[in-house]
């Protein structure tokens, strides 16, 4: 199974390749009140308006640095796309079932939900993510 | 052969039953020729004995009535219209074929007639006003009577074409005669020009110009930055095209309202016979084009107001003969465009709707009060039937009565964006008037500035723009029981600030000396929404928010602005609501106004909202609560009936609107009057809303909630003793 592979704090993760649509460049955005936290605004690709979703704030990581502008990966989820921002792009990586494990104990709370386990690489740990489960957010604390 | 034989028989009784019948409705078609049932009756007729000749081999009478049927086709679907020379030639055809039903009576033979001049004939009539004998006559190149001989030669037996025997005649060259047929090649081609696209392509075809106009803009753009000339004349005329594309691409999805109005006649006939009535429909404006998404929006909406016209609107003809009417009903139907709209209107002759009997109606079922009736105007009470749980008719009956009510109507007209309202003179008739916006994808809308951001409201939803100087302090902007009001013509008009409606306030934004405000129309009432800037009004895309959004109520959808950027677009409804400016009361935006005695009774209070009992909802206006307190139940104490706790230093009597006896703390309201207090013991304080005072019932975030009459509540308890 091929990955495509992403940089998030200091993890690297990986989401299949037939899901990603694209990787733009980050884009202005344009800001939802009222939504829920993790929705960081719309952003028009080609003409469509679709969501993009903060994977630092989704998964409970610490903000972004600032001055650093992510990079969004345009995932397919149902009949619509979603944008994931991610610190870095990697390389798309082949992975082999044998390596893969359970979510490391590293991982704790929402980041453990979404995460469906790990594969061992040289050197490094690829989480997999849960994509549905990504997108599906809650609403705003009224 | 002998069974063939039979089969012919049998084929030749059927036929001249049929040729009866064919003379009698041809003869009635020309009093009546735009009977479609008519039409269709001869159709068939002529198609059955087609069929049956095709199968036995008679070749002449297929190729005649073939002909025939072709003409009767145009004929029913109203591409022609009916003209004496026809109805001679459909004659001639009928004569014709008893002619040749005779030669196969006599001789199982058709023998052989020459009945090519009359099918030609048939032929050219088909085509309608672009025979060529007729187009050769607009060109001026032969005289009409020139074209009559032609015809009549033709007629008697001439087998040339019409174009030939002219230029026989020497009345026209054969350069004309070419000349003609490319015109009427042409003109044919106009009428079959028509093909079917299936939506969701005309949908991609919108999308693609969604991106090209993005294209566009950045080409613009990059063009003025260049200051080439060249550049910038191309891009003016990219500009152009785009604008014009987009036109066309929603003139497509455009579809006249015949196609839902063609059902209604069968609809009102039936329903008509069910009832005992007789009703005429007519039909004004059954080319009015709109967007065919609306156009399904609007089929059942508009077929319940048609039934509910003629079950409960047009009287039995008895009545109707009493009242000195016509004994047949008259429901008129009415489309057009106005204003960016579309106007329909659904109109009968019939009883009528009293007011009075709405009124006591409405009031039955607790969904207004006394005082509320009473500053309204007759039209504002008619207008009652659209509350949810108001039904209209006073027997319901299995036609329209089947609990769909009028407040589905209503919403269902809402969801896209439509309004219904409806007047009615007792005795006289009602109207219902529906406006619908042309089209859900493209609509005109303002864009306004807010903390920075840009979002779009739908033009249909604005009365006016206005600029209140004078802030807080200088008499602009007042403040009654905390809800920031503004005087516009000596109507309070509740504000709403948008930036902190959507939480996105600067936290050290004051009062300006200057506000902006965008004064809109939600429902049947205005309020007033404060932004930083109001930018300009365009054409917008609208384009549907994903499902993360969905539970944000206050986005109708997004737009792509003209720099590509995204903006929002606000949902004037839904935005009321949050902001509880719709949350209470019904009282409509318009009349009500000059009523007497009305000068404080429309302000906005602050109303507490207390849940009592299974499902009721009370409200009390907060100004005439001291204090909320939860007590435990152990220090009620019981003197003979009533129930009293000692509260800070006195004795507080209850009066108990709801309450669960058990031993759980008891919410209690403390209400203050004639300098004591009384305490009312309520199942649970459910909010804190903004609402029109007074008695009766409002509508609180969407439940039905009685406006507390506390004084009268608390004598009738003896609560005061």
């Amino acid at each position: 199974m091929s990955l495509t592979t992403f940089h998030l704090d200091q993890y690297l993760f990986g989401v299949e390749v037939a899901t990603v649509q694209e990787v733009v460049r980050h884009q202005p955005m344009t800001r939802v009140p009222l939504a829920p936290p993790a929705l960081s605004g719309l952003i028009n690709l080609r003409g469509q308006i679709i969501p993009a979703v903060d994977l630092r704030r989704r998964l409970g990581f610490p903000d972004r640095p600032a001055g650093e502008l992510p990079m969004v990966v345009v995932v397919r989820v149902g009949d619509g796309m979603v944008g994931l921002l991610v610190d870095r792009i990697g390389d798309v990586v082949e992975v082999s079932e044998d390596a893969f494990e359970e979510p490391p104990d590293t991982l704790t709370g929402v980041a453990r939900e979404l995460i469906r386990g790990a594969y061992k690489l040289r050197g490094a740990l690829l989480l997999s993510l849960d994509v549905q489960g990504t997108v599906e957010l809650r609403p705003a604390a009224v | 052969m002998d069974d063939l034989d039979e089969i012919i028989a049998e084929f030749l009784v059927e036929s001249h039953e049929n040729l009866d019948q064919l003379d009698s409705d041809l003869v009635a078609l020309e009093q009546e020729p735009a009977s479609r049932e008519l039409l269709s009756s001869i159709f068939r007729t002529i198609h059955t004995i087609k069929g049956t000749t095709g199968f036995l081999g008679f070749g002449h009478l297929e190729a005649l009535t073939h002909a025939g049927e072709s003409l009767l086709s145009r004929l029913r679907d109203g591409e022609l219209g009916l003209t004496p020379e026809i109805t001679d030639a459909l004659l001639t055809t009928v004569d014709a074929v008893r002619a040749l039903l005779a030669a196969i009576e006599a001789t199982g033979q058709e023998g052989e007639p020459d009945h090519a001049a009359l099918i030609e004939r048939l032929t050219r009539l088909q085509q309608g006003g672009s025979a060529l004998g007729e187009v050769i006559v607009e060109h001026g190149a032969a005289t009409p009577e020139d074209v009559t001989l032609a015809v009549t030669a033709q007629d008697v037996g001439d087998t040339r074409p019409i174009g030939e025997i002219l230029v026989g005649q020497g009345a026209t060259t054969p350069a004309e005669v070419s000349l003609a047929l490319e015109v009427q090649e042409e003109r044919r081609s106009v009428a079959d020009g028509s093909i079917r696209v299936d939506v969701e392509r005309l949908d991609a075809l919108m999308r693609l110009i969604g991106e090209l106009v993005l294209t566009r803009n950045q080409s613009v753009a990059h063009a003025v930055a260049a200051k080439d000339a060249t550049l910038l004349h191309a891009s003016a005329r990219l500009n152009l095209i785009t604008s014009e594309l987009q036109e066309v691409v929603l003139k497509m999805r455009m579809q006249p309202i015949d196609h839902v109005w063609n059902k209604l006649p069968r609809v009102v006939r039936d329903l008509g016979a069910t009832c005992g009535k007789t009703v005429r429909l007519e039909m004004e404006g059954r080319d009015t084009e709109l967007d065919k998404t609306i156009l399904e929006a609007v089929k059942d909406p508009l077929t319940h107001l048609v039934r509910n016209a003629v079950d409960h609107g047009i009287e039995p003809p008895e009545q109707r003969r009493a009242s000195g009417k016509d004994e047949q009903g008259l429901l008129l139907l009415r489309a057009f465009h106005e204003g960016g709209q579309v106007n329909i209107e659904v109109q009968d002759d019939g009883a009528g709707m009293d007011p009075r009997r709405i009124a006591a109606k409405a009031l039955e079922r607790g969904l207004v009060g006394d005082e509320q009736l009473a500053r309204m105007s007759d039209r504002e009470i008619t207008n009652l039937i659209f509350l949810p749980g108001f039904s209209t008719a006073a027997a319901v009956t299995n036609v329209s009565g089947r609990g769909v009510g009028m407040d589905v109507v209503k919403s269902n007209l809402e969801k896209i964006g439509g309004a219904i309202d409806v007047s009615s003179a007792p005795g006289a008739g009602t109207t219902f008037h529906v406006r619908i916006p042309l089209t859900l994808a493209i609509v005109p809308a303002l864009t306004v500035l807010c903390a920075g951001d840009r979002y779009a409201i739908p033009t249909v939803n604005l009365a006016q723009l206005v600029r209140v100087e004078g802030g807080s302090d200088g008499g602009g902007i007042e403040r009654i029981s905390g809800t920031p009001v503004y005087r516009l013509r000596g109507r309070l008009l509740p504000l709403v600030y948008l930036d902190r409606e959507l939480g996105v306030a600067a936290p050290d934004r004051g009062d300006r000396a200057a506000e902006l405000v965008v004064v809109l129309q939600a429902e049947d009432r205005r309020f007033g929404l404060v932004v930083d800037d109001i930018l300009d009004t365009q054409e917008i895309v609208v384009k549907p928010l994903s499902a993360q959004l969905e539970d944000v109520p206050v986005y109708a959808g997004a737009t792509i602005l003209g720099d590509g950027s995204a903006a929002l677009i606000l949902d004037v409804l839904a935005l009321a609501q949050r902001a509880r400016v719709l949350s209470a009361g019904r009282e409509p935006a318009h009349g009500a106004a000059g009523h007497a005695g009305d000068g404080h009774g429309r302000a906005r209070v602050p109303l507490l909202v207390a849940s009592v009992g299974q499902d009721r909802q009370v409200a009390i206006p907060l100004e005439e609560v001291t204090r909320l307190e939860e007590l435990p139940a152990a220090s009620i104490e019981r003197v003979g009936d009533r129930e009293l706790v000692q509260y800070r230093g006195e004795i507080l009597p209850l009066v108990r609107l709801g309450g669960s006896p058990d031993d759980g703390p008891v919410a209690v309201v403390v209400y203050a009057a004639h300098g004591r207090n009384v305490g009312l013991v309520v199942d649970a304080i459910v909010d804190i809303v903004e609402g029109a005072g007074g008695r009766g019932t409002a509508v609180v975030q969407d439940r039905i909630t009685e406006l507390l009459d506390v004084e009268r509540v608390v004598t009738e308890a003896g609560a005061w003793a």
